[in-house]
């Protein structure tokens, strides 16, 4: 039989205004297995862990119980205690009779008389405790990060300068993501590809990040440390070792499509770089719509190519890479306008998204910097802004707040001003919410100093008459519906996950919620962290954010990967599934609950009566389980178990609470 | 095990003997969180800790019952916050199964209950623990599944 | 194709052009229309302003002789009456409402029955070139502004098309020959509920649809609904007074431009019962498709 010891703390009059600590520890010394028990004013103290450590010395102790605060507060700081005693730190047990006995019963009696049972639940606990260890994995040292925006562009040059090799995935072919549309970045003003390129073209140099564009992640397989991940790269039919990026074939390619970088607002070619600063700056050919690709007629920037680089026989390409860690920073799309009968968007081309804006206000965009009005290209003078389109309504399936609009409103409002100083701005809201650095003080003064009119209140209804739009609303302010002529109307678009969220985060073993946004492992205290170990969330991905809050979640997620990176091994939990394979059945229930992927098939031989056999039976993976127990129920033989948890120890506990 | 029957000598004095199962990652925070808030509450419900409210085998409320229980109560975390992701999931759909066969067999459903009590969630810890407490005071010792009956 | 008919009792009186034309557009395109026998009062819209329970058993005892006779797709002309069979039939889906009211309307509800708008019947359930195959008289250059009010789209959960932006109606046009006009006022409130107590702010409802149908360029109005058209129609003298301009936009129940584009006689549908003189529009467009 185990030598169990017992220390009950006092934690100075904490415990023992409401327990008769001294009664709790002679009481125990009765309880089968106690070899030795004893009361001391603060266990967690160095004094009191030493009387732990000669006890456990002196009386030859195989485990011990605490009874003291809640094991969520001391459990680490009493297994430490045990291993500087000599002992395996999971012999211990640590019963709570702080937060849930003597500070929430005033009688001290029946505190006394609870703390006993639950005393005597983790002694029966302590006695069929087993040394646990935990395994090592060697790591991959080397990240991937799936998505080419801000977040994912800041995430890859802050691992890289930390010294590891990054892989810097886009399934565009351009690295620069959303800010690369954007004009320019509130609350500053500056130009907003006067700060990106800079931090396009150093990612592209960097020694340390290999860029894969036009590539997508269709599988991933392994666990943490050791991620193996088949990529497609698409064929561009361009090669680009002999690619110079002359721009000729551009020039002479004689089909157009609607650019998906300008919003549809203006033409691309069917060979083409999405935009002028684009890295890396050689085109691909759009295979839907190449007219050589599509009927073998035309091929003009094969003949025009002076370095033959155009390769109409290329072919997609599929890798299978290993990296350690992995970042996510998928992005996000613009919520659909359609879905908005009301404001006939999608039928009214005068109304627009902020995103369709601001490529119009963009110097290098469609209109060459000058607003017009995409119907007929006329100068808008009074122009209307609807915020929370597709953002905090519950009829569109869209609850949440997407954060960044009412100051991408605030810097339209501005910029119209600024650039046209005879046109008037509206802007219908429902809240301003101006959260953020210098944030509230811009909107001030896109109110005071740029005339931006400001009407508290939905719009119900826009309509076109001749070559204006009523925009039909109400002030709720003055409780009056209000009407408004306008040129132009800007609707806020929200955000939302991108179209393959969800199938991606399946790809990947991640989770996401009710919208498709990926869910972090914690909300408040481990919000970069993802529930699946080694992978990790930058940017609007997770959920709504601004430039900067992507760029600080960014860099936060490069110390988290670095972090893993850095190990030349991880630890992985000891607490975690065991399967008796002499019992199990190799039915395989256990998989399909686990979260983690963790528990797989495997063959094991055996001698059966004279003749090897072969048969299945499960096997946990131990870098990935994290010891949750839902294979443990599933399991109809019981041949799973939780280590440190086991059904043996739960039922002793349980026996031990109904025995008094 | 001669004293559960001297206590059960009269109503007024007898208290009941509840066996919580609660998830480390929400419930035995919300417990833990109730004490840190000084909160009162009857001391009949003992929490066994488990890394999940899906670790709970059937088998323990079984024999939670069995050795003298008087009530069981799990408790985890709300469907949707669960550490582990789907945990709870399995809890929910399980019990509910649970809660029938146990009445089916003469136990009365509010011996057995199943809650989503988060870490935040102190006063419903409490009032939940009270609740069953009172409920189960009226209700009297369980004598069905008990192994000495 | 059979369906149990309710007619409701506009279509006896206000809307008596409605039912006589949806009676013989059906006849032409086969669908054989019976009436549920027996049939009570919708409750629109005195019952829901007064008994939420009220304005659910009503309808429902409808729903319940239709299903006694059979008769499981009901096909209901006027759009109050549509809304208010569908909220019931909504209602009496779950189970603890359908066994309330079974009890209080004395019949055994078994919730199979479906409220279907006739708009919705000619619309979906017959082919663009079934509809096609009757017209002889095509609507060509008639320019038409479908005005669908609010009780076929709104709510959400009763809606037959899109609540912002429906089309039925427009298809149904264009398949006739007609021109529906892009407006946006399809479902724009005609002040219906108005239109005994307030009749100043009812006018001026229905003026502004009236207005922005003429600033489309529409010659005429179509409706699936004996309210609206009432109001569009009866008050359209009132709304032109209001205006200060002159309007003169004969206002049509689809069903009657169905029957003209079919080659029925004006007074088999009823023509001559409008307000705004309605008959010369049509004949003036119907006599250039003869050649």
């Amino acid at each position: 039989m185990k030598r169990i010891g017992v220390f009950v703390c006092h934690c100075g009059t904490n415990i023992a205004n409401t327990v008769h600590c001294d009664q709790v520890a002679e009481v125990a010394k009765d309880f089968p297995g106690v070899v030795y028990s004893c009361d001391y004013k603060y266990m967690c103290a160095e004094p009191g862990q030493q009387l732990i450590q000669d006890a456990v010395r002196e009386h030859n102790l195989d485990g011990y119980v605490v009874a003291a605060c809640s094991p969520r507060m001391h459990e680490p700081t009493f297994r430490k205690c045990a291993e500087r005693a000599g002992l395996n730190p999971y012999m211990i047990e640590q019963v709570n009779i702080r937060e849930q006995c003597s500070w929430v019963h005033a009688d001290k009696e029946k505190g006394t008389e609870k703390s006993i049972d639950l005393l005597r639940m983790a002694v029966a606990k302590a006695r069929k405790n087993e040394p646990l260890s935990s395994s090592t994995i060697p790591v991959t040292k080397r990240a991937l990060v799936i998505g080419a925006g801000i977040a994912g562009i800041q995430t890859a040059i802050d691992i890289a300068d930390n010294g590891f090799q990054v892989t810097l995935l886009d399934r565009e072919h351009s690295i620069g993501g959303r800010m690369a549309q954007v004009d320019k970045t509130f609350p500053t003003l500056d130009c907003s590809a006067c700060i990106l390129t800079p931090k396009m073209v150093e990612a592209a140099q960097h020694p340390n990040i290999e860029m894969v564009t036009y590539a997508e992640v269709t599988a991933v397989d392994g666990f943490v440390g050791n991620f193996d991940v088949t990529i497609r790269k698409k064929a561009r039919y361009v090669d680009f070792d002999k690619c110079t990026g002359c721009g000729a074939c551009q020039e002479k390619c004689p089909k157009k499509v609607s650019s998906e970088f300008e919003m549809g607002l203006g033409p691309r070619k069917a060979i083409y770089v999405p935009f002028p600063q684009a890295v890396p700056n050689k085109p691909v050919i759009d295979a839907e719509h190449c007219r050589y690709l599509l009927d073998g007629k035309c091929g003009v920037c094969k003949k025009i190519c002076p370095t033959e680089a155009v390769d109409y026989e290329q072919k997609d390409e599929v890798i299978v890479e290993r990296y350690g860690s992995i970042v996510v920073a998928t992005g996000f799309d613009q919520f659909d306008i359609s879905k908005y009968e009301e404001y006939g968007a999608g039928r009214y081309p005068d109304v627009i998204t902020g995103l369709h804006l601001e490529r119009l206000m963009n110097a290098s965009g469609p209109t060459a910097g000058k607003i017009k009005r995409p119907s007929d290209g006329k100068v808008p003078e009074k122009i209307v802004f609807i915020k929370c389109v597709g953002s905090r309504d519950e009829a569109k399936g869209r609850p949440y707040c997407s954060k960044a609009c009412c100051m991408y409103v605030a810097k339209h409002a501005t910029l119209i001003k600024e650039k046209m100083p005879q046109s008037k701005s509206y802007i219908f809201y429902m809240d301003v919410r101006t959260g953020g650095k210098s944030y509230e003080e811009f909107y001030k003064r896109t109110q005071e100093q740029y005339d931006g009119q400001y009407i508290r209140g939905r719009v119900s209804k826009i309509f076109q008459v001749g070559d204006k739009l009523i925009v039909r609303g109400e002030d709720s302010l003055i409780g009056r519906p209000v009407e408004i002529e306008a040129d132009l109307v800007v609707l806020a678009a929200g955000m939302e996950p991108r179209a393959d969220a969800v199938a991606l985060a399946r790809t990947l073993g991640i989770s996401y919620d009710q919208h498709g946004w990926y869910t972090e492992a914690h909300p408040k205290l481990q919000p970069i962290e993802t529930h699946t170990a080694g992978i990790y969330l930058a940017g609007v991905c997770q959920g709504p954010k601004d430039i900067p809050e992507s760029v600080a979640q960014a860099s936060a997620a490069a110390v988290k990967a670095t972090g893993l990176l850095s190990k030349g091994e991880l630890t992985s939990e000891a607490m975690i599934a065991e399967c008796n394979e002499a019992v199990c059945a190799g039915c395989g229930l256990c998989i399909s609950v686990c979260p983690y992927k963790a528990i797989e098939k495997k063959k094991v031989s055996e001698r059966v009566h004279g003749q090897m056999k072969e048969r299945v039976v499960a096997v946990v993976n131990p870098g990935l389980c994290q010891g949750c127990g839902a294979c443990t129920v599933n399991c109809p033989s019981s041949a799973m178990n939780i280590n440190g948890f086991t059904n043996e120890q739960i039922l002793a506990e349980v026996d031990a609470l109904c025995q008094r | 095990m001669s004293t559960v029957e001297d206590k059960k000598q009269t109503a007024q004095d007898w208290e009941p003997n509840i066996v919580g199962f609660a998830c480390n990652w929400c419930t035995y925070a919300g417990a833990d969180l109730a004490g840190l808030s000084r909160m009162q509450y009857p001391p009949n419900v003992k929490l066994i800790r488990v890394p999940c409210s899906g670790r709970t085998n059937p088998q323990f409320v079984l024999r939670a019952f069995q050795k003298g229980a008087d009530a069981v109560l799990v408790a985890g975390c709300h469907p949707g916050d669960c550490h582990y992701s789907t945990g709870n999931y399995f809890t929910r759909r399980r019990y509910l199964l649970m809660q029938r066969l146990l009445e089916y067999m003469g136990i009365d459903p509010r011996r057995f209950q199943a809650r989503w009590i988060s870490g935040s969630e102190a006063p419903k810890f409490r009032d939940v623990v009270t609740q069953m407490s009172e409920e189960v005071k009226a209700l009297g010792p369980n004598k069905k599944l008990r192994e000495e009956l | 194709m059979k369906y149990g008919f309710y007619p409701g009792c506009s279509l006896h009186g206000t809307g008596i052009e409605y039912g006589m034309s949806t009676t013989v557009v059906a006849k032409k395109l086969d669908i054989n229309l019976v009436e549920i026998p027996d049939w009570n009062c919708c409750g629109a819209s005195s019952a829901h302003n007064t008994d939420p329970l009220l304005a659910k058993a009503l309808p429902a005892r409808n729903l319940a002789l239709a299903e006694q006779y059979g008769l499981n797709d009901i096909a209901i002309p006027c759009a109050a009456c549509y809304q208010r069979l569908k909220m019931s039939e909504l209602a009496v889906q779950k189970e603890e409402t359908r066994e309330e009211i079974s009890e209080i309307i004395e019949m055994n509800l078994k919730g199979k029955a479906r409220a279907r708008s006739i708009l919705e019947v000619f619309s979906n359930d017959l082919s663009e070139e079934r509809i096609r195959e009757e017209v002889v008289k095509p609507l060509t250059g008639l320019k038409v502004a479908c005005y669908y009010g609010c009780l076929l789209v709104k709510p959400p959960e009763v809606a037959i098309d899109s609540t912002e932006h429906p089309l039925m109606m427009d298809r149904i046009i264009t398949t006739l020959g007609g021109t529906p006009v892009e407006w946006d006022y399809k479902t724009e409130c005609c002040g219906g509920a108005l239109s005994l107590t307030r009749v100043d702010a009812a006018v001026m409802m229905t003026a502004k649809i009236l207005h922005y149908a003429k600033l489309a360029g529409a010659d005429c109005i179509a409706t699936p609904c004996p309210l609206c058209t009432s109001n569009l129609d009866m008050r359209q003298k009132a709304a032109e007074k209001a205006l200060g301009i002159s309007i003169n936009l004969p206002v049509y129940y689809f069903t009657e431009l169905m029957g003209t584009a079919f080659g029925i006689a004006p007074n088999e549908l009823g023509l001559d019962k409008h307000f705004v003189e309605a008959k010369s529009l049509l004949q003036n467009i119907s006599a250039p498709a003869g050649q």
